[in-house]
C-alpha cells in the first residue's frame, strides 16, 4: 500500500492524474515519486509534492493523508483497486473511472466523476457542483458505476446521467438531473428548483421537499414504494411525475408525497 | 535580397504544362526568377516532387459561424490539442481548430493559399479579424450577397448595372473576393421559417427566383470582371432528389454569356447529387451529373467529399441545418437569421461507415472526381469542416490515386451503399500531373489568381515539396507512402521563405497575406439618403460603423479590378 502525505498546504490546483492503482502498481516508492504533476504552471514530481509511504497491507491500494481539496483528477480512468482520501479531495476525482473504488472521508470538489463508467464513490462529506456530470459540450454524462454522497451535492449534479445510481444523502441545488436520458437520483433532503429540466430518461427520487416541479411535468400517478438499485428501494407514497414534455421526455420524478402538502393540487388530474 | 535554388526535383506544373520534368526552380525576393546567383540557398530536391503550393477554394476557416461552431464543441477541442513549440503557439483542434493550428497544419500539408468561402457581410470585420491570426496563408474571403436585400430589389427591377455598382461597392466595404451564393432566396425565405424547393420558387416579399439571382449575379460578375466567378452552393442542397435541381441550375446559367471563363463555380458538388425520393431510397446521381458536366465547359466545380470521422457542419443555409438537426437526433443546434443579409446554422455530425447514408455519400463524391473526365473542372475539396476537416485530405488524395484504397474503404461501408456505389465499375487512378491540378492549378486558374498555383517565371515562390519519387514508388501500390508523404510535406515554401521543412513549421514570422478587389466602376456606388435611412430601419448597425476599413487588414493585397459599368 502506498501513503500519500501532502508536504505542504497547497495554494493553486495540482494536476495528479497519476494518482491512480493502475499507475502506481508494479512501481517502486522512487518511480512513484518520479511520476510527473503539475502545481499551477510548474512542471513538477509528485515527490515534490507528496510525502511517499509504503507498507504491506493490500488495501486500500493508495491512501492519501492530508488536505487534497487542490489536487485534481485524483483516480483519473482507474479500472481496479482502492484509493482511501483522509481529508478533502478536489475536482475531477475519479474522472472517467471504470471500476475499483474511492472513498473520501471529507469533501469533494466539483466535477467528481465525470464521464464515470463503473466502480464506486463513496464521500463522507459535500460534493460540489456538476458531480457525474459529461465533458463540457458532449452529451452523455455518467454511463455507470456508483456513487454516494452522505452529505449535500451542489448545482447540476447529475446532468446527461446515462446510466448507474447517485445516492444523496443530504440535499441537492439546482437542475438536478439536468438532461439525464437513463441511470437513478436518489436524494433524501430537500432539493432547489429545476429537478429533472430536459430529462427525456431515468429517474429522480426525492424524499424530502421540493419547491415546485416543472410546468412540464405531468402527474402520472401515486406509488408506495419505488426501487432505486436491486439492492435498495424506498418507501412513499410517492407523486410520479412524466417529463421532460418540452424534451418529449419519459424520464419519471418521484416526489415524496407526505413531505410536500403543496403539490395535493396535482391530484385533482388523476 | 533572398535567394534559392530547388535542385533536381520532378516538377509538376500544370498550368505551364509541365508533368514531371527533372528541373530546377530558381526563386529571388519571393518570386520566381530564370535564375539566381552562386550565393543562393540550395535545396536538393533530387528525388522529391515539387508542385506550385497548394490552392484551397472553399475552407470554412475564419468568420462568425466558424467561431460559434468552436464556442459550442469544447468536446472536440479536448480531444486535439497542439502544444507550444519553440517556433509555434499552441492551440486545438478537431474540426474547427483555432486560427493558428489553422494555418500551421494547411502548410504542414504544403498549402500556401486558402479562400474562406461565407462571410455575412456584417460579420465581415470579425472575419477579417481571423484571417489576420492566421498564419504562412495567403487568404481571402467571399462575403455572402445572394440574398442581400439591395441585391434582390435591384434584380427583381432587372437593374443589372445598379446592382453591380452595389456588389463592387459591397465587396470593397467587406474586402472580400468574389460572389458567394447560398440556397438563393432560400435564406431569405428562412426568415419566414419557409425554404424555396425549386429554382422557380417565388421569394416571399421579393418578386424573385432562385434562377433570375443566379443568372443576375452572374451577369453582374461578368460585367465587374471579377476575376473569380460567382460561388454557388445549389437549392435543395443535402435532400435526395436534389440532383435534378443542380442539373437546372446548370442549365439555367446556360443563359449566361460564355465567352471561354466559367460563369459558375458549384461548390462540395457531392451534396448537391443525390437521387431518391427519401433517405431510405437515397441513390448516388453522380453519372446524371457528370454526364452533364462532361459535355459542358461553362461551369467549374469542387468535391466536398465526406471523411468518416466526428466533424461540424456550418453553412449560412439555415434550412438545411434545421433538417440536419431534425434528422440527427436533435443534436446541438445554432440557427441564426443575419438581418437583411443571410441566415446560418451549425450542427456537430458523425459521417459514419455503418450509415448507408453517409457511405454512400462518400462513394458519390469520389464517384464525382473520377467520372467528370476534366480535372480542369473538379477540384478537391472537403467543405472543412462540412464533410470533414481539411488536414483529411491526404486520405482524399488517396482514395483519388490508389483503386486499392478505395476497395479497402468501401470494404468497411454499409452494405447497402457498397451495392449502390459505382465505385467499384471505376478504375480510373489518378496520376501526380492530375492531382497538382485538382489541388493548386485549376483552383488558381478558376479563383483567376495568376501569380499561384504555378512556378513559371515572375508567379509567386509558393511551393511544396513532398517526400515522392515519381520513378520509383508505384503511388497506386503504396498509397500509404504517398498518403504520409502528402501529410507532412518535405518542404513548403511561402514567398521564397522556407516555411515548413520535414513536416514541422520552422518560420513564424511570415503572416500572409489577405487578398481583396477593388473594383473600379465609371461611376461609383453612391450612399444617398435612401440607403443610409435603410440602414437605420434594418441594420442593427449605423452606416458609417458598417465598412471594414483598410487598417483592419494586417497585410492586405489590394487588386484592382477595372469593371465595364
Amino acid at each position: 500500500m502506498i501513503i500519500l502525505i501532502p508536504k505542504r498546504k497547497f495554494e493553486v490546483p495540482v494536476q495528479a492524474a497519476c494518482i491512480s492503482p493502475d499507475v502506481f502498481r508494479s512501481k517502486d516508492t522512487a518511480e512513484i515519486a518520479n511520476l510527473p504533476v503539475t502545481e499551477g504552471n510548474r512542471n513538477l514530481k509528485l515527490g515534490d509534492l507528496f510525502e511517499i509511504q509504503e507498507d504491506h497491507l493490500e488495501t486500500p491500494y493508495i491512501t492519501i493523508n492530508g488536505d487534497a481539496g487542490k489536487v485534481k483528477r485524483i483516480g483519473q480512468a482507474m479500472k481496479t483497486g482502492e484509493i482511501v482520501v483522509n481529508g478533502d479531495c478536489g475536482m475531477h476525482t475519479g474522472e472517467k473511472m471504470a471500476g475499483g473504488r474511492i472513498t473520501v472521508n471529507g469533501n469533494i470538489g466539483g466535477w467528481s466523476g465525470d464521464d464515470m463508467k463503473g466502480g464506486l464513490i463513496e464521500v463522507h462529506g459535500d460534493a460540489g457542483d456538476y458531480l457525474a456530470s459529461p465533458y463540457r459540450g458532449t452529451a452523455t454524462g455518467m454511463k455507470g458505476g456508483v456513487i454516494v454522497v452522505d452529505g449535500k451535492v451542489g448545482s447540476d449534479v447529475g446532468c446527461y446521467l446515462h446510466g448507474g445510481v447517485l445516492k444523496i444523502a443530504g440535499g441537492a441545488g439546482r437542475f438536478l438531473g439536468y438532461h439525464m436520458s437513463d441511470g437513478a437520483i436518489l436524494v433524501d433532503k430537500d432539493v432547489d428548483t429545476r429537478a429533472g429540466a430536459c430529462m427525456t430518461g431515468g429517474k429522480i427520487v426525492i424524499t424530502g421537499t421540493i419547491p415546485e416541479v416543472m410546468p412540464t411535468f405531468t402527474i402520472d400517478s401515486v406509488k408506495p414504494k419505488v426501487k432505486i438499485d436491486d439492492t435498495q428501494s424506498v418507501s412513499g407514497p410517492f407523486y410520479v411525475f412524466l417529463g421532460d414534455l418540452a424534451e418529449h421526455g419519459t424520464g419519471k420524478l418521484f416526489v415524496n408525497k407526505a413531505n410536500n402538502p403543496q403539490l395535493k393540487t396535482y391530484e385533482k388530474y388523476l | 535580397m533572398t535567394e534559392l535554388l530547388i535542385k533536381n526535383g520532378f516538377v509538376f506544373d500544370p498550368l505551364n504544362g509541365i508533368n514531371g520534368e527533372k528541373m530546377d526552380i530558381a526563386i529571388k525576393n519571393g518570386k520566381i526568377v530564370r535564375k539566381v546567383s552562386s550565393k543562393a540557398e540550395v535545396i536538393d530536391a533530387t528525388g522529391l516532387t515539387v508542385m506550385p503550393g497548394g490552392v484551397d477554394i472553399h475552407t470554412h476557416i475564419a468568420g462568425g459561424e466558424v467561431n460559434t461552431g468552436r464556442i459550442i464543441r469544447p468536446d472536440d477541442h479536448v480531444k486535439d490539442v497542439e502544444r507550444k513549440t519553440a517556433m509555434t503557439r499552441s492551440g486545438t483542434g478537431y474540426s474547427i481548430p483555432s486560427t493558428f493550428t489553422t494555418g500551421y497544419r494547411y502548410s504542414r500539408m504544403g498549402y500556401t493559399t486558402v479562400m474562406n468561402p461565407s462571410m455575412a457581410p456584417l460579420e465581415a470585420k470579425h472575419t477579417h479579424e481571423e484571417l489576420n491570426d492566421i498564419p504562412l496563408l495567403d487568404k481571402a474571403t467571399y462575403p455572402l450577397l445572394g440574398d442581400w436585400w439591395f441585391v434582390l430589389e435591384n434584380l427583381a427591377k432587372g437593374n443589372i448595372e445598379e446592382c453591380a455598382k452595389h456588389v463592387a461597392w459591397m465587396l470593397d466595404i467587406t474586402k472580400g473576393y468574389a460572389i458567394k451564393i447560398v440556397n438563393p432566396g432560400g435564406l431569405e425565405s428562412w426568415g419566414f421559417g419557409h425554404n424555396v424547393h425549386s429554382i422557380d420558387d417565388q421569394v416571399p416579399n421579393f418578386c424573385i427566383t432562385p434562377r433570375e439571382i443566379m443568372c443576375g449575379l452572374a451577369k453582374v460578375n461578368a460585367l465587374l470582371n471579377l476575376p473569380h466567378s460567382i460561388h454557388l452552393h445549389t437549392n435543395n442542397l443535402g435532400i435526395p432528389g436534389n440532383y435534378t435541381t443542380t442539373l437546372d441550375t446548370m442549365r439555367a446559367l446556360e443563359s449566361v454569356p460564355y465567352n471561354g471563363k466559367p460563369v459558375c463555380h458549384i461548390t462540395h458538388l457531392q451534396f448537391s447529387s443525390f437521387a431518391g425520393d427519401s433517405w431510405v431510397h437515397f441513390q448516388s446521381a453522380s453519372e446524371e451529373i457528370s454526364n452533364y458536366i462532361n459535355a459542358h465547359n461553362h461551369m467549374t466545380f469542387d468535391m466536398g467529399q465526406i471523411i468518416f470521422s466526428e466533424t461540424t457542419t456550418m453553412t449560412a443555409d439555415g434550412p438545411f441545418e434545421f433538417s440536419l438537426y431534425e434528422l440527427g437526433g436533435h443534436n446541438k443546434w445554432v440557427n441564426s437569421d443575419i438581418e437583411t443579409e443571410t441566415s446560418g446554422g451549425i450542427i456537430p455530425i458523425h459521417y459514419k461507415k455503418n450509415s448507408p447514408v453517409n457511405s454512400l455519400q462518400w462513394s458519390i463524391g469520389l464517384e464525382l472526381a473520377l467520372l467528370i473526365k476534366d480535372p480542369w473542372k473538379i477540384m478537391m475539396t472537403t467543405d472543412h469542416p462540412n464533410a470533414g476537416p481539411f488536414f483529411a485530405y491526404p486520405r482524399v488524395l488517396a482514395w483519388l490515386y490508389s483503386k486499392k484504397a478505395r476497395e479497402i474503404t468501401l470494404k468497411h461501408c454499409h452494405k447497402k451503399a457498397q451495392k449502390k456505389s459505382l465505385l467499384p465499375t471505376i478504375d480510373r487512378e489518378m496520376t501526380l500531373y492530375e492531382l497538382a491540378i485538382m489541388t493548386r492549378a485549376a483552383q488558381a486558374k478558376a479563383l483567376g489568381l495568376p501569380n499561384k498555383g504555378q512556378l513559371g517565371v515572375g508567379a509567386d515562390a509558393d511551393i511544396a515539396i513532398y517526400n515522392i519519387n515519381p520513378e520509383k514508388l508505384d503511388i497506386a501500390q503504396k498509397f500509404k507512402t504517398a498518403r504520409k508523404a502528402f501529410k507532412h510535406a518535405a518542404y513548403t515554401i511561402k514567398d521564397g521563405k522556407i516555411v515548413v521543412k520535414d513536416g514541422e513549421v520552422v518560420d513564424n514570422t511570415t503572416p500572409g497575406r489577405t487578398m481583396w478587389l477593388d473594383v473600379q466602376t465609371k461611376n461609383p456606388c453612391v450612399i444617398d439618403d435612401e440607403m443610409r435611412l435603410k440602414f437605420k430601419q434594418y441594420w442593427t448597425i449605423e452606416y458609417d460603423n458598417y465598412p471594414v476599413f483598410d487598417h483592419y487588414l494586417k497585410v492586405p493585397e489590394k487588386l484592382t479590378i477595372k469593371a465595364s459599368v
